[in-house]
């Protein structure tokens, strides 16, 4: 017998969130310490099913399919590529940093964060769901559920005063991108219905076989547009971005690792694997539009970073730059740029996650301040503090030798080969990183201590464990980028086969190609 | 010259002997009327003090031997064929009607028990609706506690003429199950206990507008007899198709549809009738507002499609255009009137009228998936409405027990009652239309049918429409989880077994619809092959002509 790995991934959080939600809010140190076990058996769980996933193998593995409402030919069907494999990893290694550095966060919450612990692992089996699902309305129906659990973390469980109207901005920004999806996902149905075979299982609907082949040009561009707003709205992307700042400035550190580091990717994977695979004419129609928002992002979410006074904030602008690099190595349509893509995805959630995390941690010994202002000097009381945020911070900015470097590069060289002006204008982001970055480290790491921050302890043990392991990914995967190259590089090569696109070979080889021909002729 | 004898099939035959009627296919009926009989009765005989155990214990045994009948009929129903009809085809038993009935029948159930909520001999009726508001004679009688027990024959025959209204075959049946289902509306919406003024203003709105529709609907039937030479659904549609009784007479079925239309709609509450509904739905005792806003709703939408899609179904090009654009009007209007609302239950009312609007667009698919979309949103949407009423028969104001209408005093009701707050939550969260909730299941089943009927546009303004309305629901969550206890926090009484039982059948509801839609989903309307029609008319096999 098979083991439903996935289905056992997804349903262990569930269960675990039901388990806490139950716990006597007096006994919130149980319901803690449940939690953070729950999410260390699923990151083992999901681990032995990354070692037994074969990168040689077909394109879909550890697949399940069960009707769930025949009436509209819905299927509860998983199972997981190589890009969704990592980014489901990825999400299950950031879970159970995040519950280690919420751990004292929420003592002052009337139910002790019981409650946002309980949410935590809800979005982690939503999370599982959403990467793993294998037909679209079950993401759809994912991709819309989750929403509201990250809406209690960040309206019952943030900081600030502003965090009611974030979250409220939050939830209206993605349901409404999430309802313009919903006559698209409805419209994918009509028209499978009308090719004969009404259903929402991905693998039949793509393809030049499939059952969207034959929807006429303009109904896909519309199709494509209803998918693609509200993906550019998670991502986010200039200009349906503005959601993004307010929220992670109004979030717990905890839960902007989880909003930007996973749940945002949601947005890019949905890029990749809906619009493009779905909609492959339309899709190859809208690359200048799409390229040009992106660089956009780039550029415009660098500059606004570099004038932020508030570091959640500041972190948020330059995940808009990075997600214009995404979708710009998504949208070059070569095996490059997509893999840099997908590849920048998971590093994108190591290095923000630890950006975020440290931040928390800064802000936890700061009266909850996060005003660069009120830092300063703080390389000489908490040394490895700062160490650990300057490697988080090279990372963003894609330092060689740290793994969003391998990611950022491959973005490049796939962009150049078919979009040279846009590789040359995204560029510029590169260089904006270096001052967004080294500035924000400069203010508040160097220079003289603040008098209060003089009496500021170091990482704790518990919060050394949360962001060391982000840290050694981060080294790791600089160094030695290839396992996640070999698990990601598959599914790329048969996404580029089913949009039917082929990196343009270099102009020497084709010249050689047709000469042979020529010759054997 | 107009021939005015009826078709063949209508003449009824004169003879001595009674009428063969198949009482079996009529029982559900029967019983609820044999019981309405009996409260009366009992109002006649029975002592004060045992009255309202004997009127409630009849009324729930009654409908809930009403619900098997009607449970059994469905196993009974013909293989061949979409139903049977009764009592010289006035009334069909198929499908959507017992489906309807089924519906009604459990949503009236819920509603009886919170109908019956008594606490502390404080129910939500007036103690004596004869007497003047705040005269001595009313404190006497409040003193006295006495009860206005006649509620329950009243909901008796409500619902009675509910049932029928979704069954009637001819247009004349259908107008008494109007007014039969109307009348007794009328009278329970003045019986408020508080704010007594409020109540009986709305009743006298409701009855004064309502009578208005009724007329309208008459004037309506007699437009369409004057094309058709009939009443009956059948032939009315065969005329549609082949003809009517005068060259020339296409004016006279549009504009009997209109009007007909018009009378319908009214029940349904669309813009622009919609007017009656947040003052009838806030000034009606919160119980008789939550039969009004499930039982009602789906009784009135039930006729709605049985005369749009047999009556009028082969004239569906004609009507199609009316009904897009008061689909628009209603989606459109009020979700931005809803968003100025300050009352829970003028919102609740003015969402009532925009989820309306939803279930139009899959009216105007005329489409086995159209049928079937609003079947299922009528429920879902039906149980989680009655759910959230019983929430708000639960908060009341710190002073005076009335209920505490106004949204701000609703703040931080997540701190102090979590598990009612949650539900209402939830039940916000499934109008609202998140996925997991039945809402959810409703919206993509009823644009879906629209969708496929070629009606994207409404679709387009149907989730723009539900953009607006999350923005309200969302706000209510916000206002419950995430602010502060107000200066006037509401008193919040401890649900009792009758009411909490409500609240937990349309969590229940929302929840199970909302993830296992699949088995009602999947029985609502015929296999699709047995449902196609041609361009323009809606397929044969969907009703029972």
């Amino acid at each position: 017998m098979t083991i439903p790995w996935l289905t056992l991934a997804i349903a262990l959080p569930a269960l675990g969130s039901l388990i806490v939600a139950l716990i006597p809010r007096e006994r919130v140190e149980l319901a803690k310490r449940v939690t953070l076990a729950c999410t260390l058996v699923v990151l083992a769980v999901v681990g032995a099913m990354a070692l037994n996933f074969d990168p040689g193998g077909p394109r879909m593995q550890f697949t399940e399919v069960h009707p769930w409402i025949a009436r509209f030919g819905v299927h509860y069907a998983v199972g997981v590529d190589g890009i969704a494999l990592t980014l489901i990893a990825l999400s299950v290694l950031l879970v159970p940093l995040v519950v280690l550095a919420a751990w004292k966060e929420h003592e002052e919450a009337a139910d002790g964060g019981k409650g946002y612990f309980a949410l935590i692992l809800l979005l982690e089996a939503m999370m599982i769901g959403v990467f793993a699902a294998t037909d679209v309305f079950l993401f759809y129906v994912l991709f819309e559920a989750m929403l509201i659990p990250v809406y209690f973390m960040i309206g019952r469980y943030g900081r600030g005063e502003d965090r009611r109207r974030a979250a409220v901005k939050f939830l209206l920004y993605s349901l409404l991108g999430g309802l313009l999806m919903l006559v698209s996902v409805i419209g994918v149905y009509a028209y499978s219905a009308q090719a004969g075979n009404g259903t929402f299982l991905w693998s039949d609907l793509v393809g030049p076989e499939g059952l969207l082949a034959g929807v006429d040009t303009t109904a896909a561009r519309w199709l494509f547009l209803g998918f693609f707003v509200a993906f550019a709205i998670k991502a986010p992307m200039w200009p349906v971005h503005t959601w993004l700042p307010t929220a992670a400035g109004s979030s717990r550190p905890g839960t902007a690792v989880l909003l930007v580091g996973v749940l945002d990717k949601v947005g890019t994977y949905g890029m990749l694997r809906y619009c493009l695979e779905l909609f492959p004419g339309a899709a190859k129609w809208f690359v200048w539009p799409v390229v040009a928002l992106s660089l956009v992002s780039i550029i415009y979410g660098a500059i606004v970073a570099i004038g932020q006074s508030d570091m959640l904030r500041l972190v948020a602008y330059t995940s808009v730059s990075h997600f214009g690099f995404i979708t710009l190595g998504i949208f070059a349509m070569t095996s490059q740029g997509q893999s840099g893509a997908a590849l920048y995805m998971v590093n994108h959630g190591f290095s923000t996650g630890a950006l975020f995390l440290i931040v928390g941690f800064l802000i936890a010994r700061n009266n909850g301040s996060a005003q660069i202002a009120d830092y300063g000097g703080l390389q000489k009381t908490a040394p490895v503090l700062a160490g650990t945020f300057l490697v988080a911070g090279l990372s963003s900015l894609a330092l060689p030798g740290l793994s969003p470097f391998v990611s950022e590069f491959l973005v490049f060289v796939g962009t150049f080969t078919v979009l040279p002006v846009a590789a040359v204008i995204a560029t510029v982001g590169v260089v904006l990183a270096a001052l967004y970055i080294l500035w924000l480290y400069q203010r508040t790491m160097t220079g003289p201590v603040r008098e209060k921050l003089a009496g500021v302890s170091d990482l704790s043990g518990r919060e050394l464990w949360a962001v060391a392991p982000l840290v050694a990914v981060i080294i790791l995967f600089g160094v030695f980028p290839q396992p996640l190259l070999d698990v990601i590089n598959p599914a790329v090569e048969q996404t580029m086969q089913q949009i039917d696109v082929s990196d343009p070979a270099p102009a020497v080889g084709v010249d050689q190609a047709s000469g042979q021909e020529g010759a054997d002729g | 010259m107009i021939p005015l004898s009826l078709s063949e099939a209508q003449t009824p035959t004169v003879t001595t002997q009674a009428p063969d009627l198949d009482y079996g296919l009529l029982s559900p009926l029967l019983v609820v009327f044999a019981v309405g009989v009996l409260g009366v009765l009992v109002e006649a005989f029975v002592s004060p003090q045992r009255r309202r155990i004997t009127q409630l214990v009849l009324a729930l045994l009654g409908i809930g031997a009403a619900f098997v009948l009607t449970v059994v009929q469905v196993g009974a129903l013909p293989a061949e064929g979409a139903g049977l009809t009764v009592a010289f085809a006035t009334l069909v038993v198929d499908r959507p009607a017992l489906f309807f009935q089924g519906v009604i029948l459990v949503l009236a159930l819920v509603s009886l028990l919170l109908i019956a909520e008594d606490r502390d001999g404080e129910g939500a009726f007036t103690a004596q609706a004869a007497a003047v508001p705040g005269s001595e004679e009313e404190r006497a009688h409040i003193l006295a506690g006495t009860r206005h027990t006649e509620v329950y024959p009243l909901v008796m025959f409500a619902v009675l003429g509910m049932q029928l209204f979704t069954a009637a075959n001819d247009f004349l049946t259908m107008f008494i199950a109007l007014e039969v289902m109307s009348l007794p509306l009328y009278l329970l919406c003045g019986l408020a206990r508080r704010r007594r003024l409020f109540s009986q203003e709305a009743a006298l709105k409701y009855f004064i507008l309502g009578a208005f529709s009724s007329a309208f609907f008459l004037f309506g039937i007699a437009m369409v007899y004057g094309y058709a030479g009939s009443v009956n659904f059948a032939d009315i549609n065969r005329a549609g198709s082949e003809g009517g009784l005068i060259e020339g007479g296409g004016p006279l079925l549009l504009a009997g549809i209109a009007l007909v239309g018009v009378g319908l709609l009214f029940k349904v509450g669309t813009v622009p009738f919609h007017n009656w509904k947040p003052d009838v739905y806030q000034g009606a005792p919160t119980p008789v507002t939550a039969l009004m806003a499930s039982g009602t709703l789906v009784a009135a939408f039930g006729a709605l499609l049985r005369v749009f899609y047999v009556a009028f179904g082969a004239s569906v090009e004609q009507w199609r255009p009316m009904l897009w654009v008061v689909a628009i009007l209603t989606m459109v209007v009020a979700a931005v009137i809803a968003v100025t609302q300050r009352d829970i239950k003028r919102l609740l009312a003015y969402s009532s009228v925009v989820h309306a609007g939803f279930i139009l667009t899959a009216v105007v698919a005329a489409s086995a998936d159209g049928l079937a979309g609003a079947m299922f949103y009528l429920a879902a949407y039906g149980f989680t409405t009655v759910g959230a009423f019983a929430v708000v028969t639960l908060v009341r104001n710190p002073e005076g027990g009335a209920e505490a209408g106004d949204l701000t005093q609703w703040a931080g009701l997540g701190r102090t009652s979590p598990l009612l707050a949650a539900s209402l939550g939830l039940f916000l969260l499934a109008f609202a239309g998140i996925p997991l909730t039945s809402g959810f299941i409703g919206k993509f089943a009823v644009f879906e049918a629209a969708v496929a009927a070629g009606a994207t546009p409404l679709v387009v303004v149907g989730v723009l429409s539900s953009a607006v309305t999350a923005f309200f629901y969302v706000r209510i969550i916000v206002l419950m989880f995430f602010a502060e206890p107000a200066e006037n926090a509401p008193r919040v009484l401890r649900p009792g077994a009758l009411t909490g039982t409500v609240v937990g059948v349309g969590v229940a509801a929302t929840l199970l619809l909302g993830v296992f839609p699949g088995p009602v989903l999947d029985n609502l309307v015929p296999q699709p092959e047995e449902t196609t029609a041609a361009e323009g008319t809606v397929p044969e096999a969907l009703f029972m002509r």
